[in-house]
């Protein structure tokens, strides 16, 4: 069995078992709440060369609203997005992340939008988390004009510059040296920011990974590598991929964190000492115990190399929304209907930029030819038949 | 006179040219002889040193230094890593100094990695810097090629114009002497071929210093392709040239030598062989135009066709292989716009289809040489003796 480990049944407060009625009179609105509240994760943080974070992470009721609200997003966005790809309106690779909300929305809990973060294929949830909208990303997956890539990258390629996320990477492990690059770029523009370089349990074995760590460290680069770890590179299980599968002490010299991924408070806690971490010492890593409910990508089932009770196991037991939804209501942060009514209200939200990327156009066809440089000097540019259709590069 | 000799001795107590300008001291052109004969004098290290009339002579690797240092100096956003580039002041001395002046922070020795490296260069990149990662020579970007092609060339157009990725790939490429089969292949078909790259290659020290102060300048990926056995040779630089504002081009070919019966394109070290070959031509009444491409790509179609349809007749050489090269695309560019005008089929002088050889005699046969080229030439012009068949 691949997994690692399931949680416990939550250490939360004794108010778990607080009867309904005094909840009731306890009620208060509960969206702009920053009533400081602390929670424990659900298992402790193991550390290689550091001393590890502590288990209680400060949060408030406005947060944790904020978490499910975000999380039931993503969770329903990834799901249209299947069926889409199953529509065939979305075409070519889709990643899907659905299981792995908790990182997102954690790590955005955890630093700012002038830190940097980068990433793999497996992007849609984490560009929605640096601030990109669903009508960008469904716009994007269909290839159309509103899309965060104006149609021309796809699934793979969100961007979003502004707001220091850096991509939407297709070629397995080259994101990380990248990340390193803009770790050294904020150190040498003395910004105090920090670059976290996301990569799954099938890149931590690539060696560009080991040669950018080595730089990073010998150079004090404020680099965080996160191995987001859901246990399966595409098809092969960790343990077929990786003599030691401890991708947190991989770096040897390099510390490193194992944190429950399904836990998002963790992942916010750790991503804030990783943060303080590099911005002193240089370069850390972060393993992120995390599961994908899909296959790797939408042309792989997901269950030839794992079973479906595995699949449901994880479901039950360490569903990251779940949690959080156990956690508001054990608090009495909201009732159950309030809930049920976000997540109506989410679903309705992607519903709508739905039907509005739908209508949204494909690009034009002069923008074949745009953005191959930013300078062109009017060189000419050919497409398939050169005398048929030429251009100049603006 | 004496204005000059005063520009020698505060040229000499350290000011740049460029600073006597604002002062007003000297004027914006300074006729420095741009005029004379070259005498042939030995190569003169850095600052302007102003003989009367004399042209000065500079060397690739001096031309190449200071434009990095110039480039540096205007824009504290440019930074040099590379394996080498700082303590030993340059695998090829062509960062020498540079550690000195502008600090670790800025000039990076890098571990022998260069996926890690380059791929790091690149992020830099992304964020806004202005990185010149050079690779000891170019056989070793292929080990950080997927980062050139797939994480610089592409990003600014798969993200529709927010990814923008400044950065310099320079190194020497092709073959040097002696150096084997793995130490001596020329990219330049290679990254020619990518779109969103830019790729130049200099002759001379003119060449060197606008091309690559003009690549640092770039907004897009450039790999900039020098080479080994040219960083030692010198050439005329006129006061123009040594103006640190001097920028070439980019995507601009020079009629090196003006002709009119046969078209000789070539690039790098070849465009001296080329030259050399053009003499040899003239001399039995053969007027040979040579074009210095300098740039790969862009490839400056429009002044090879305008040279081809002068001439008639069209010699490309290069010193890489010959499948899927250059000289393969120019041909092709040739007779898709200019059929009509060709007197005679293309012809091709390329590096022999084999890998590098060590033994000299070999190698010697493996590379383009003068003959080769001046061959070629009478044969495109109806003037040779066929040879015997080789096989």
């Amino acid at each position: 069995m691949a997994l690692s480990k399931l949680s416990s049944p939550s250490s939360l407060s004794t108010n778990i078992l607080k009867p309904l009625t005094n909840s009731f009179l306890l009620h208060r609105p509960i969206s702009t709440d920053t009533t400081p509240l602390t929670i424990e994760t659900s298992v402790p943080f193991t550390s290689h060369q550091c001393e590890a974070p502590s288990r209680s992470v400060e949060t408030t009721p406005k947060e944790l609203l904020s978490f499910f609200r975000q999380m039931a997003t993503m969770r329903r966005m990834e799901i249209a997005a299947d069926s889409l790809y199953k529509a065939k309106l979305v075409r070519g690779f889709c990643h899907l992340y659905d299981g792995q909300e908790a990182v997102a929305i954690g790590m955005e809990a955890g630093i700012t939008k002038k830190d940097s973060i980068i990433t793999a294929y497996r992007d849609h949830c984490t560009f929605l988390g640096r601030g990109g909208t669903l009508l960008e990303v469904f716009s994007e997956l269909m290839g159309r004009k509103d899309g965060c890539s104006h149609g021309k990258g796809g699934s793979m390629h969100f961007y979003k510059k502004d707001s220091g996320f850096y991509g939407g990477h297709g070629i397995v492990g080259a994101q990380i040296p990248l990340g390193c690059g803009l770790a050294f770029a904020q150190k040498y523009s003395k910004d105090e920011t920090v670059t976290f370089a996301l990569y799954g349990d099938g890149a931590a074995n690539q060696g560009q990974l080991f040669e950018a760590l080595n730089i990073a460290a010998l150079w004090d680069l404020p680099a965080i590598l996160v191995c987001e770890n859901n246990h399966y590179g595409m098809g092969t299980a960790e343990w077929r991929a990786a003599k030691s599968p401890s991708y947190y002490k991989r770096g040897d010299y390099v510390p490193g964190l194992k944190v429950d991924g399904m836990d998002a408070l963790a992942v916010k806690q750790a991503c804030k000492f990783a943060k303080e971490h590099a911005l002193k010492n240089g370069p850390m890593i972060l393993e992120m115990d995390t599961y994908r409910y899909h296959g790797h990508s939408m042309s792989d089932p997901g269950s030839t190399y794992r079973t479906r009770d595995e699949i449901s196991g994880v479901r039950q037991e360490r569903d990251p929304i779940e949690r959080i939804r156990k956690l508001i209501l054990a608090h009495d942060l909201a009732t159950e209907k309030e809930l049920k009514d976000i997540e109506k209200e989410v679903r309705k939200e992607v519903d709508d930029a739905i039907a509005k990327a739908k209508e949204s156009p494909m690009p034009e066809p002069s923008e074949l030819f745009t953005n191959v440089y930013v300078k062109g000097y009017g060189v000419e540019v050919f497409g398939a038949d050169r005398k048929e259709v030429r251009s100049a590069l603006p | 006179m004496v204005l000059l000799l005063a520009v020698n001795m505060v040229t000499r107590a350290g000011f740049s040219l460029k600073q006597l300008k604002m002062w007003g001291i000297i004027r914006q052109k300074v006729a420095a002889g741009g005029g004379s004969p070259v005498a042939r004098i030995r190569p003169v290290v850095s600052n302007l040193r102003n003989y009367s009339s004399a042209v000065k002579q500079m060397m690739v690797r001096e031309a190449l230094n200071s434009a990095l240092d110039e480039e540096m100096s205007a824009d504290p956003k440019v930074f040099l890593m590379g394996e080498e580039v700082g303590e030993y002041q340059g695998a090829y001395k062509i960062s020498k100094g540079l550690l000195e002046k502008y600090g670790p922070e800025r000039v990076l020795d890098t571990p022998i990695t260069e996926a890690g490296f380059t791929g790091i260069g690149v992020g830099a990149a992304y964020y806004g810097l202005k990185p010149v990662v050079e690779f000891m020579t170019f056989n070793f970007s292929m080990q950080a090629i997927d980062h050139i092609i797939n994480s610089a060339a592409k990003s600014n157009y798969m993200s529709s114009g927010q990814i923008s990725v400044p950065i310099v790939f320079r190194g020497p490429n092709g073959a040097a002497a002696g150096v084997g089969a793995q130490h001596s292949h020329c990219y330049a078909a290679w990254y020619a071929s990518v779109p969103g790259l830019k790729v130049l290659s200099p002759y001379s020290s003119e060449d060197a210093r606008g091309l690559l102060k003009a690549a640092i300048r770039d907004p897009d990926p450039v790999v900039f392709l020098e080479n080994e056995l040219l960083y030692g040779e010198s050439f005329p630089v006129s006061a123009e040239v040594l103006d640190s504002s001097f920028c070439l081009p980019i995507g601009k070919a020079k009629i090196e030598r003006e002709g009119k019966d046969v078209t000789i394109t070539a690039f790098s070290k070849i465009v001296g062989l080329s030259l050399k070959a053009a003499e040899i031509l003239a001399k039995e009444g053969i007027s040979a135009e040579v074009i210095n491409l300098r740039s790969i790509r862009p490839l400056d179609r429009s002044t090879i066709n305008a040279s081809v349809r002068k001439t008639n007749r069209l010699v490309t050489v290069e010193e890489g292989f010959p499948q899927h090269g250059v000289g393969a695309e120019i041909c092709a560019s040739v007779i898709e716009e200019s059929f009509s005008y060709l007197d005679a089929p293309v012809e091709r002088i390329a590096g022999a289809d084999v890998p590098m050889p060590y033994a000299a005699n070999l190698e010697r046969m493996a590379v383009p040489q003068v003959e080769d080229i001046v061959r070629a030439a009478k044969r495109a012009c109806y003037r040779s003796v066929p040879m015997a068949a080789a096989a």
